[in-house]
């Protein structure tokens, strides 16, 4: 592999773990609220999370661009808060993944979560375990199969995202580009076929070992539960 | 030692339920049909479930005063819950599930760990997991887990009740074995007469959601019924004698000495015994060559005509035995109450209810 492939796949894992990272949380709290929750306005917000699904990817990073852009209100909070901008940086390109992945991430988990016995749960509370504790000692552990799916699924699409990535902070190499800007920034020039076929097969390559990981690990996953 | 004390009304789904009674050391059944109640009653006393009023208290300690806006969480209330269907956790071993109490939640470990898997014949099942386990094996660990959460009262569920007659089988003696031992209340929800009669010290009949009888198993089982319908009586007596080479045992019981075909009784040990009023004959004078080893000298206190049949309450001793003849017998033999018969049983219909300590 060339250094710029190498910088690419870098800049793409980068981008993909970052979005991972800070939507895991948000996506387990929005899972709960809609596997468990009763509270008015609960089809609403499922509709505002499956929003980035449906919506055209162009759609959701022009929203992006208004309300994260330099001048965007948002985007003037984060800047003078965080000291985080997002125009034209590789945090932008983090912030569309993840808002792209984020409905791939919140399903399976809310699937799983709604598969889980509550009989099990009030089993740990006459056993003198208050909810924190039955949380983490029989809700999550019988929750982490759907949770692991949502992230490979989320991950693999971070990887990939393009659509919004473009609209939102463009194409710049070693800031926002990532392996799917990057291939069709190839295409678009006449000698880079040959390239963009190596960094197309590199990309079959991750989107492969990503299934197989999260495959392997859903299997030792279920054979001990 | 902690006596638990319910006096509640609630909903359990769509008809109300009102129940007021006691339970101490040893083992009570909340005994009634399906449906009627029974597993919402546990459920409140656990803290699952909510009663509209009442009082729920253990001892000292409150769990529930709907005057006073007390209701303890299930986790504080120190009940050892015991669920019809098990519930152990899928993904955790059997040591896990039984250590639980233990190590999520922070109960006092007063019991040895290897104490309760001896108890419930676990030890080689301590490393597998619930999926591997047959239906029997499961409820022991249950009931295992539910032991070691350090309980002042046990709470059963219907243990057996999604279980076939084979694993039944298998598991009441483990049943048996916590009853004697334990020194806690422990309160068994089962609609089974089989099961209440081998494990209840009383009985806590529920129809409809109300409490019926409150009495000993004797008292309130008398009147339930047994195998194949039939009425049942319960007597309760001390082993005197025990015949190694014919296999049978000698019990005084408080009409006299009754003698049963039994296997593992010691002598001295209390015993109750389970007669079926189908198997009980009346004679008006004793008889002598019969193979029937039981001419139990009665008085007929109440006769009932039930169809073609009649249903003969006797005296006992202080304890009453149920017979089922039928109408022409009855007749013929001029019954009448108050009058002095003999009651034959043999030795092989009598069944063993349960082995007391």
């Amino acid at each position: 592999m060339s250094e710029a492939e190498i910088e690419i796949l870098l800049l793409s894992a980068k981008v993909a773990l970052a979005a991972m990272l800070f939507s895991i949380v948000p996506a387990f709290a929005v899972a709960w609220l809609l596997a468990r929750g009763r509270f008015a306005g609960k089809a609403l917000l499922q509709a505002v999370v499956t929003l980035p699904l449906v919506l055209p990817p162009v759609v959701t990073g022009y929203g992006l661009l208004v309300l994260f852009g330099s001048r965007g209100p948002l985007g003037r909070v984060f800047e003078s808060f965080f000291d985080i901008s997002f125009a034209f940086r590789w945090t932008g390109a983090a912030l569309a993944a993840g808002v792209m992945a984020f409905p791939l991430l919140v399903r399976p988990i809310r699937l799983s979560l709604e598969a889980v016995d509550r009989g099990l749960e009030e089993a740990a509370s006459t056993l003198g375990a208050w909810s924190p504790i039955v949380f983490l000692t029989v809700t999550l552990p019988l929750a982490l199969p759907g949770l692991l799916a949502g992230i490979v699924l989320g991950f693999a699409k971070a990887l990939g995202e393009f659509g919004a990535t473009i609209t939102f902070v463009s194409n710049v190499p070693g800031e926002t580009q990532t392996l799917s800007l990057a291939i069709y920034a190839l295409m678009q020039s006449p000698e880079g076929d040959a390239a963009a076929l190596r960094l197309i097969g590199l990309s079959i390559i991750l989107a492969l070992g990503a299934v197989v990981v999260s495959e392997w690990v859903a299997r030792r996953l279920e054979r001990r539960a | 030692m902690e006596v638990l004390a319910v006096d509640i009304t609630g909903k359990a789904g769509t008809f109300a339920v009102s129940a007021r009674f006691t339970a101490e050391q040893g083992v009570t059944a909340l005994f009634g049909r399906s449906g009627a109640g029974k597993s919402t009653i546990l459920k409140m006393i656990a803290g699952t479930a909510r009663p509209e009023r009442g009082r729920i208290t253990a001892g000292p300690r409150v769990f529930f005063d709907s005057d006073a806006g007390i209701n303890l969480a299930p986790r504080r209330r120190g009940v050892g819950f015991v669920f019809q269907d098990g519930r152990l956790f899928p993904h955790l071993s059997v040591r896990w599930n039984l250590t639980y109490a233990r190590w999520a939640g922070r109960r006092a470990g007063t019991r040895a760990l290897d104490e309760v898997v001896a108890l419930l014949g676990l030890e080689a099942h301590l490393e597998r997991y619930p999926e591997t386990l047959s239906g029997g094996e499961c409820q022991r660990v249950a009931i295992g887990r539910a032991l070691l959460a350090d309980p002042q009262i046990l709470l059963m569920d219907e243990p057996l009740s999604s279980l076939d007659q084979e694993r039944r089988a298998e598991i009441l003696p483990y049943l048996e074995a916590v009853a004697n031992e334990t020194r806690i209340p422990v309160l068994y929800v089962s609609h089974d007469t089989d099961e209440v009669a081998r494990l209840a010290d009383r009985v806590v009949a529920i129809e409809a959601g109300r409490v019926r009888a409150i009495g000993t198993a004797a008292e309130v089982l008398g009147h339930g019924s047994g195998k194949g319908g039939g009425a049942v009586s319960i007597l309760e007596g001390r082993v005197i004698e025990v015949d190694a080479d014919y296999g049978t045992a000698t019990i005084a019981a408080s009409g006299g000495f009754i003698e049963l075909s039994a296997e593992k009784l010691v002598a001295g040990n209390s015993v109750r015994l389970r007669l079926n009023a189908a198997d009980i004959a009346i004679a008006t004078a004793p008889h002598d060559g019969l193979s029937i080893r039981n001419q139990l000298r009665c008085e007929v206190k109440k006769i009932e005509r039930q169809g073609n049949a009649v249903e003969v309450r006797l005296a006992f001793g202080s304890e009453f035995l149920l017979a089922r003849i039928t109408a022409k017998s009855a007749d013929m033999l001029r019954l009448i109450e108050g009058m002095q018969v003999v009651a034959l049983v043999k030795a092989v219909s009598i069944e063993r209810a349960r082995n007391l300590p």
